[in-house]
């Protein structure tokens, strides 16, 4: 084995790109979950059958396909039908609506979590069906689900190299493209140890945020 | 346009190259789950500090990179791998240290009360594990290795990106040859939803089955009627093996 110092070296402002788009890809995308999972668990709890049944279909497919076809999928087969996107946006999308069925199903189990007495509460103050959730329900139902939401961050970071198979140039698409120029094997070392430096101190700092608000 | 031909070459033994890598990647992480999740409950010190670091650095290591860095960094060390085996290894080591948290956490959750009959009854290690905390903790494993094998599933198409022949390979294969992107993915992400489907079924009998098995189970917060007969059972159970043994 000869490892060289002076490729790691030639490879670190390459790097520092591909970190650029993996955080991108990775808070973007946490976005998108966060948002479109509530609005799948709120629909998933409709009382219309015909709002329910599509969405529990659609995320159940989505949850139980891969990520990497889903990702093929975006960018070679919507652009026949909608609009074309970069590979770095498919691939946020990508990310951002797989995760999003993960996370629907999170806010599901912390809105079920919430009592039965706080909706009989909040229904013999005659709150309207807004302020229940917006004053009540989600209040409560949001410390349930901090934690595991966090878990999905680091889930979603550790499957953002994903993109780069569509040519968004991440911490593993730039570490490919810098190998297969220069025959070399430094860079791909070098951005599998940048995954554990960042989601091992990611995954503590959920464990403490844990500790906290689950009491 | 999609032939029938090209189906039958490439499409279908696409298919059979998932299950397999599936069903060896499921095996192996199987063990590693366990080997891993017993070290990490040890009452030696460096075998739990050793794979608790396993668990760490795999359950924070991307499965893709860590697939790329076995097939083109390997090498490297003088160890060449083929696809086949560099994918399966790759997901076995990460899927195996989800797995070590399940086998930890359901070892964990066994009732003190349980252990220290055991201890009571002068078991060794072993036996306490094989007898009484294994057989508890089974029922708590399955539903979340149930969930695993879904992820290993879904897992197994990151395979196709160091050029082994699975659904997905032969998926974008024949984009290439045929640019008929549309009917082409829509297909494979069917296909992946009809084996998550299949496994799902087929998982939930054995889950079913697992909870048969431990009709007498105390409960966590049960009489304590309950929790004495059940530790009569296992006290019978022991001192017939316990007899065997002596």
């Amino acid at each position: 084995m000869n490892w060289d110092w002076n490729v790691v070296d030639d490879f670190m402002p390459r790097f520092w790109d591909g970190v650029l788009v993996t955080l991108q890809a990775m808070a973007v995308g946490t976005l998108i979950a966060f948002a479109l999972g509530l609005v799948w668990a709120l629909a998933q709890r409709s009382g219309h059958a015909w709002v329910r049944w599509p969405v529990v279909a659609v995320t159940e497919f989505i949850r139980n396909t891969p990520l990497l076809v889903q990702l093929f999928f975006l960018f070679y087969v919507v652009p026949n039908f909608g609009p074309s996107m970069s590979p770095l946006t498919t691939g946020i999308v990508g990310l951002g609506l797989h995760y999003s069925t993960y996370t629907a199903e999170v806010y599901r189990a912390g809105i079920d979590g919430v009592p039965a007495g706080q909706w009989e509460a909040a229904t013999a103050l005659s709150l309207s069906r807004g302020r229940t959730w917006r004053a009540v329900i989600l209040p409560q139902a949001i410390r349930r689900v901090v934690p595991p939401l966090g878990n999905y961050v680091v889930a979603m970071l550790k499957d953002s190299p994903m993109i780069a198979t569509i040519g968004a140039f991440d911490m593993l698409g730039e570490a490919q493209a810098f190998s297969n120029e220069t025959f070399t094997t430094e860079a791909l070392t070098v951005v599998g140890v940048a995954f554990i430096a960042i989601a091992y101190p990611a995954s503590l700092l959920i464990r403490a945020l844990e500790r906290r608000l689950v009491r | 346009m999609m032939t029938s031909e090209f189906f039958t070459t490439w499409f279908l033994p696409g298919v059979w190259v998932t299950v397999q890598v599936t069903v060896y990647a499921a095996v192996l992480g199987a063990a590693v789950s366990f080997g891993i999740g017993l070290a990490r409950g040890s009452q030696i010190w460096i075998v739990r500090f050793l794979a608790g670091a396993y668990f760490e650095v795999f359950r924070g290591m991307s499965a893709l990179v860590l697939m790329f860095w076995m097939f083109f960094a390997l090498p490297l060390f003088g160890w060449q791998l083929v696809p086949m085996w560099a994918g399966v290894s790759a997901l076995a080591l990460t899927y195996g240290a989800y797995g070590s948290e399940i086998v930890r956490g359901s070892l964990a959750a066994v009732t003190p009360a349980q252990k220290e009959a055991g201890i009571a009854l002068n078991f060794t290690r072993a036996q306490r594990l094989r007898l009484i905390e294994l057989p508890q903790a089974w029922p708590d494993m399955v539903p979340p290795f149930n969930n695993l094998l879904i992820e290993l599933l879904k897992g197994t198409a990151l395979v196709s990106v160091i050029t082994v022949a699975d659904m997905t390979f032969a998926g974008n294969l024949l984009r290439l040859g045929t640019n008929e992107t549309t009917p082409v993915y829509t297909l494979l992400l069917v296909l992946y939803f009809v084996l998550a489907f299949l496994i799902t079924r087929g998982m939930r009998l054995l889950e079913r089955r697992a909870k048969a098995g431990v009709g007498q189970r105390p409960e966590q917060d049960g009489g304590t009627t309950r929790k004495l007969g059940a530790r009569g059972e296992s006290l019978q159970a022991g001192s017939q093996s316990a007899g065997g043994i002596g």
